[in-house]
């Protein structure tokens, strides 16, 4: 494929991309009073994450079902539950993910 | 007078901006490592470094650049589909940035003028949300950009480098790399989960459903959703439900 194919192709991505995020933040200026659509948005970070990452993590490695994808999600789990940084609990995710496949 | 309030003003800023520099400086480390992965990716999939290293700056974003670069690899024939598949693939799988955008405009400072909202768009990224959200009290517009300056340069720093040095990578760490992104949403998701039952109870109700659409359309003979729209389906029915049962504190009542 050509550069100028592939230019093409990221300026759409970044159009859309930005668009996305960009309307709702300068549409919506006033504090919104229901409470329940305050909760929702309040949830919806963590609820997106979780289901961007299970079972999606299992499936990282190639497609296919792999183990070493579970115990990047186990060994992030435990890890998380000690130590907030995202850093050390992304390298140990990978870290889990590259000894368990050593030994498949 | 006039000078002093201006000085004044700029070291609100300055303060402000480091404030959120500091607190983008984990972000950016993360950020590096996974779009590291993300060059590597790219460069395995005939992308030349240039290219990757720009989607990254302009886009900013994690899983809609490795499903574009998904598209951008099977491409093949007329370029109007091509740019239609994109269109909608980012569309549906960047969504779910127009709900966290829609959260964020609840927890600016009323000071963040119009321009200002467009320039914090640029990179309101699930991390950045997610630490902002986390931030104490309103947020301003120098603590938003300070945040997200460096892990824009992370993010795109990480494609170059993963992109220049994937020959010198073996396999077995490639594929390893691929999965720092997860852990980096699991590090986002556990600390607040561990805090709030409603925020455990939403992300339990979020793990359910996405492994049921993942798994009951194929174990019925159904084809699978795609992906973006499951984690659209999976997120408004989690917090939904999360909302009719739990109403937050509301920890940021409106000072009026």
């Amino acid at each position: 494929m050509s550069w100028s194919e592939i230019l093409l192709y990221i300026a759409v991505m970044a159009i859309v991309t930005y668009l996305i995020r960009c309307i709702p933040l300068t549409v919506f200026r006033k504090k919104i009073k229901s409470r329940f659509i305050r909760s929702f948005l309040q949830y919806v970070p963590y609820a997106c994450l979780t289901a961007m990452t299970v079972p999606a993590i299992f499936y990282a490695a190639d497609g296919s079902f792999s183990l070493g994808g579970m115990m990047a999600l186990i060994a992030a789990l435990i890890v998380s539950f000690f130590v907030e940084n995202l850093t050390v609990v992304a390298v140990v995710a990978c870290a889990a993910m590259f000894i368990t496949n050593l030994f498949l | 007078m006039i000078r002093g309030c201006k000085n004044q003003k700029r070291r609100m800023f300055m303060k402000e901006f480091k404030c959120g520099l500091r607190d983008g400086i984990p972000i950016a480390v993360g950020y590096f490592a996974v779009s590291f992965g993300f060059g590597v990716v790219a460069f395995q999939d005939g992308v030349p470094a240039w290219l990757s290293v720009l989607m990254s700056l302009t886009n900013v974003t994690s899983a809609g650049q490795f499903a574009g670069l998904e598209i951008i690899a099977a491409a093949s024939g007329v370029m109007l589909a091509t740019v239609l598949e994109m269109i909608l693939t980012q569309f549906i799988i960047n969504l779910r940035y127009a709900l966290m955008s829609l959260s964020l405009t609840q927890k600016l400072s009323p000071s963040v003028k119009g321009w200002q909202r467009f320039v914090i768009a640029f990179a309101n990224t699930d991390e950045i949300f997610a630490v902002a959200m986390a931030h104490t009290g309103e947020v301003a517009f120098p603590y938003m950009l300070g945040l997200q300056l460096l892990p824009i340069l992370g993010w795109t720093g990480g494609t170059a480098a993963g992109a220049l040095a994937c020959g010198l990578l073996p396999t077995s760490l490639q594929v390893a790399l691929g999965v720092a992104l997860y852990g980096m949403f699991i590090a986002i998701v556990v600390p607040v989960a561990r805090r709030s039952r409603p925020v455990m109870i939403v992300v339990l109700l979020a793990l359910l459903f996405s492994c049921a659409l993942k798994y009951i359309p194929g174990a019925v003979g159904l084809p699978e959703m795609s992906g973006g729209f499951a984690i659209i389906l999976c997120t408004v029915l989690a917090a939904g439900i999360g909302a009719a049962f739990f109403k937050s504190d509301d920890r940021e009542e409106d000072d009026a």
